[in-house]
């Protein structure tokens, strides 16, 4: 990674114009070239540094619901309550975290109904209870990694 | 939550770029083929989309395990509800913090109102933004019946699928 990939990394992290030739502009403002800058991020997306560049969409425009909620697995439980939890298509991401409440997943849905449907087969499933935890306000939502 | 309604249009735009967009001089030319529109229509509708906060941005993605930053801790605070709104905005404007929510607590099991995605290269960096967060908070920092923040890091993925508009449905 040069200096360029590292200015087009953290550049177009925070976002592109919205115009007809976004990356002439972009490679205005870095004193390049459109080719230069359009072969640069080929090749880093051919690499896998970076895994798509295009809109970022707000969940809430899905026209569903989705909401955190996390669970308190027995250790020797683990594996079989998480078969049941990832069982359900609408269980969007699941992660193993350390605390009590050790399974935390993403629950989202067509409805905001079916949240509630969800979470209480998963309860009678499992026997075991699902703290719902939506968003009452979001504050920020942004990953900025600079290099 | 879900008040942002878009038009069979609009869904078909998500739909066609939720993956991406094609890496090539004039993508937008490339969308408004698809949507049979005009450019110009295309690159109204982009910043409709993003005024009404239905597109975020429209940006580059990258690899964030692949640029170094290969730990993440979604830290919780329990902060005393006057406040809260107040102190979340702050939290949520530090550099290093992606995601910051208000949620509920679920006393006894769950005393943390306000969650905070953080992302480093070390674990002590980890440790270091929490602290720093930490201090930001001081004053407002309460415990109900457990300690007043924790931090949990993930120690595996068992699912991720991502939320996807599918392409048939309604």
């Amino acid at each position: 990674m040069d200096q360029l990939d590292k200015q087009l990394i953290n550049l177009l992290q925070k976002g592109l114009p919205v115009c007809e030739q976004p990356f002439a502009q972009v490679a205005m403002e870095l004193g390049s070239t459109e080719n230069i800058v359009l072969a640069r991020l080929q090749l880093m997306l051919d690499s896998g540094l970076l895994t798509r560049f295009g809109p970022m969409f707000d969940a809430a425009c899905w026209g569903g619901d989705f909401t955190l909620a996390a669970m308190e697995v027995p250790e020797e439980r683990f594996e079989e309550v998480n078969q049941i939890v990832n069982s359900f298509e609408q269980i969007a991401h699941n992660y193993q975290r350390t605390h009590r409440l050790n399974m935390w997943f993403v629950i989202g849905t067509e409805t905001a109904e079916e949240i509630f449907e969800v979470i209480e087969n998963i309860q009678q499933k499992t026997g075991l209870t699902v703290f719902n935890m939506p968003k009452e306000h979001e504050f920020f939502v942004g990953l900025y990694l600079p290099v | 939550m879900s008040s942002k309604k878009i038009s069979p249009l609009e869904r078909q735009y998500i739909v066609l770029t939720q993956q991406g967009l094609p890496l090539c001089a004039k993508p937008y030319h490339w969308l408004a083929e698809q949507l049979d529109i005009s450019v110009e229509q295309t690159l109204a509708m982009t910043n409709d989309l993003k005024a009404r906060g239905i597109i975020r941005r429209v940006a580059a993605v990258p690899n964030h395990y692949k640029l170094g930053y290969k730990f993440n801790g979604m830290t919780t605070w329990d902060v005393n509800d006057d406040q809260a709104m107040e102190f979340g905005e702050k939290v949520g404007q530090l550099p290093f913090v992606s995601h910051c929510y208000l949620r509920p607590r679920h006393l006894p099991q769950w005393n943390f109102n306000l969650f905070a995605m953080v992302h480093g290269r070390s674990e002590s960096e980890i440790a270091q933004y929490q602290q720093q967060i930490k201090q930001l908070l001081s004053d407002v920092l309460q415990s109900h019946q457990g300690p007043t923040n924790d931090v949990l890091t993930s120690t595996r993925i068992l699912k991720k699928t991502g939320l996807r508009l599918r392409v048939n449905s309604k």
